[in-house]
């Protein structure tokens, strides 16, 4: 276990640090300490390496992340593991707006709740909330799936592509072109594999599916009435 | 004028200026479709422009250099704010961003051959780098855009500039769309949606909303790329002294202003007609919020909108600018609305030189399409050929200029080399009125 006090180490140096992880290091676990919300910490990580983060997280903590798995102990900031390609993000708190915001893989899991817009854009990142998600959550949300154990906050899943969202509680509102959707065995099987990777103890059969009504795919171009 | 039933004089028939036959033909396309039209291109109304300025050259005064044999140096150097390795290019003429999508995948290769060849940047679009275009550029920008259509951390990293788009002069404040006739299969897979769909670009970013989060954005942006490349901020020619200060708040190196003649893919005419402001209108008031900041030319400016030869390149950096970028212009040296098609155009209910249904991908040079019998019709490194050709000659144009100026670096064109032919011109771009010392609006002037 190698260590990173940013009482210490500057923010460059750390995250130069942790880029000069080859695949070949064999320094495959580090810890961060004293993070105190600054901002972009272990972002552009591209190594299969573990990093701790022992406190909370500003601004887009484990960005754009490849293969790495990074555990927050604490809450995150806004958009952490944004645009992630691979790997995991697990945040043992909450999460602030955007979380997830256009991931393309991986899978980011946050055991508290998560704010607005979780999820927004999002293109085949995989996302579990323990908790409960604020409003305007997968706007866009073009592929992947996003699981919310608790509720969803208005419109959610407005303008939406082909990501497929799970929510077990209550939804305040569907944004334009959202649809609840049957629940099919494929589905289940889905939210079972998710809700194990994500150390969640829900149900599948207690969730409900939406999805696009896919009404917004094309511009009427022959609108006339 | 008499009237044919009875031979009695009468009134000529005049058409409506307010109710013209355009407009009205437009009112009965509505009135049947029920949908408003979309194109591609810029702003075609009649704007103040660069053409409303003029040089005053070399006299008593001033000393003139040598037509073709003096030095008149073109370089520049952008991004030597905070990047480790500044983009340095030759010209100061650089390929604005065109999405792969609304261009074919040899169209943007051409534009990589023809930067390449002549010594200065192109620049990736919404949609993506491919891998064409990264390959046949020697110099490439990276658009970061709202879609983040495509967007990885390896493309970010095999680009030599980061651009933030913000705006587009076509559209401040509106997203992209690209209708489903061009969304092919690779298309389609690159921005990770369902193929033939139409579809929309986020008109704002995901995970950031203002100044102050950009500022960590750019943060997070050179933290992953190691602080070695220039971060530019793209605006539309909105609100160009505040938009400019706080781009270069939030720490741009390079601010990019399009002013709303600059093309586009394809967005509502209604917007590209009615929102933004000329760039001539744009550069004085970007150029004052560097100065105000004190990083006039630390920070640099390029500017864009409607820019089609060397004498717009020299009235641009006259007013400020340190260079300036090309979108249309460059499709049309490719080939875009050649009179050789006119048969085809005419076939699509258009014409050479009007022909702006980009977005419906049936470009008859083969450039706005993903049609892949189309595009075998273009060239790629004929294409590329022309477009240096081209860039070349904006060039010597731009020398000529500043060597009848006295100047031995386009750099040194300045106001005081221009003069303006209308009120509005002198106005916007606050250059005298040709044969006065005044513009309205001058300090000390009470008018
Ligand atoms: C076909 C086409 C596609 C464009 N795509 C983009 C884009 O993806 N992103 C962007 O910021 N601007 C885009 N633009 C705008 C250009 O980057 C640039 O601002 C504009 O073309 C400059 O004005 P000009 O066309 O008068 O030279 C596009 C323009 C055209 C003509």
């Amino acid at each position: 276990m190698q260590t990173l006090d940013m009482a210490e180490v500057a923010l460059r140096e750390m995250n130069a640090t942790l880029h000069a992880q080859a695949e070949t290091s064999n320094q495959t676990t580090w810890e961060i300490l004293n993070p105190k919300g600054a901002h972009a910490i272990a972002c552009g990580l591209d190594a299969p390496i573990e990093v701790t983060v022992k406190g909370s997280t500003g601004y887009y903590c484990g960005g754009m992340n490849k293969q790495a798995t990074i555990h927050i102990k604490g809450s995150a900031g806004p958009g952490v593991a944004e645009n992630m390609m691979s790997g995991t993000v697990v945040i043992e708190g909450d999460a602030s707006q955007y979380a997830g915001a256009t991931g393309h893989g991986g899978l980011l899991v946050i055991k508290g709740n998560a704010s607005s817009r979780c999820g927004i854009s999002m293109k085949g990142i995989d996302i579990v909330v323990h908790g409960n998600i604020g409003h305007m959550s997968a706007f866009m949300a073009q592929s992947g799936t996003l699981v919310v154990c608790g509720d969803a906050g208005e419109a959610l899943g407005d303008s939406l592509y082909e990501a497929r969202l799970f929510v077990r509680g209550s939804v305040k509102s569907l944004g334009a072109d959202c649809i609840e959707k049957e629940m099919r065995p494929e589905h289940l099987a889905l939210l079972a594999d998710l809700l194990e990777r994500a150390g969640a103890t829900a149900k599948p059969e207690e969730f409900k599916r939406y999805g696009s009504a896919r009404e917004l795919y094309t511009f009427k171009i022959d609108n006339a009435y | 004028m008499t009237d044919p039933r009875n031979g009695a004089p009468r009134t000529t028939p005049i058409q409506s200026a307010t109710f013209s036959n355009p407009v009205n033909a437009e009112i009965r396309r509505a009135a049947a479709t029920g949908i408003y039209d979309i194109r591609g291109g810029g702003a075609k109304r009649k704007l103040p422009h660069f053409d409303d300025l003029l040089f005053l050259g070399a006299s008593m005064s001033r000393y003139p250099l040598e037509g073709y044999r003096e030095k008149c140096e073109t370089s520049v150097t952008l991004g030597t704010r905070f990047a480790k390795t500044p983009i340095q290019l030759d010209i100061p003429v650089t390929i604005a961003g065109m999405s792969f999508g609304s261009l074919s995948a040899p169209a943007k290769e051409a534009l990589g051959r023809g930067a390449t060849l002549a010594g200065t940047s192109t620049t990736t679009g919404d949609g993506g780098m491919t891998k064409e275009e990264r390959g046949h550029s020697n110099k490439l920008v990276y658009q970061y855009l709202p879609s983040r259509y495509g967007m990885n951390p390896d493309d970010l990293r095999r680009a030599d500039a980061i651009e933030i788009v913000v705006g587009q002069g076509a559209k401040p404040g509106g997203g992209g769309m690209l209708l489903g006739q061009k969304i092919s299969d690779r298309v389609a897979e690159m921005r990770n949606l369902p193929k033939g769909i139409d579809q929309r670009s986020a008109c704002r970013h995901p995970d950031w909303t203002g100044p102050d989060d950009l500022e960590i954005k750019i943060l997070e942006l050179r933290e992953i790329t190691g602080w070695k490349v220039p971060i530019y901020i793209k605006v539309g020619g909105a609100r160009p002294y505040f938009d400019t200060t706080l781009a270069v708040k939030a720490g741009a190196d390079v601010v990019v202003l399009d002013g709303m003649q600059g093309g586009t893919a394809a967005t509502q005419d209604v917007f590209i007609e009615h929102v933004g402001q000329p760039i001539l209108a744009c550069i004085g008031e970007a150029v004052r919020a560097l100065q105000d900041l004190g990083l006039h030319r630390e920070v640099q400016l390029v500017v864009s909108g409607g820019i089609r030869s060397g004498a717009d390149v020299a009235k641009a950096m006259a007013l400020g600018a340190d260079a300036v970028s090309i979108g249309t212009a460059a499709l049309i040296a490719l080939g875009d609305n050649d009179p050789r098609w006119e048969a085809e155009y005419n076939a699509l209910g258009t014409t050479a030189g009007a022909y702006d249904d980009w977005h419906e991908g049936q470009d008859p040079a083969g450039i706005t399409t993903q049609d892949p019998e189309l595009m075998r019709r273009f060239d790629p490194v004929e294409g590329g050929r022309r477009l240096n050709n081209y860039l070349r000659v904006m060039t010597l144009e731009a020398q000529t200029i500043a060597r009848a100026c006295g100047k031995n670096h386009l750099h040194n064109l300045e106001p005081e080399d221009l003069c303006a032919l209308t009120m509005e011109a002198a106005a916007m771009a606050k250059i005298p009125l040709a044969g006065t010392d005044w513009y309205p609006g001058k300090p000390g002037t009470s008018y």
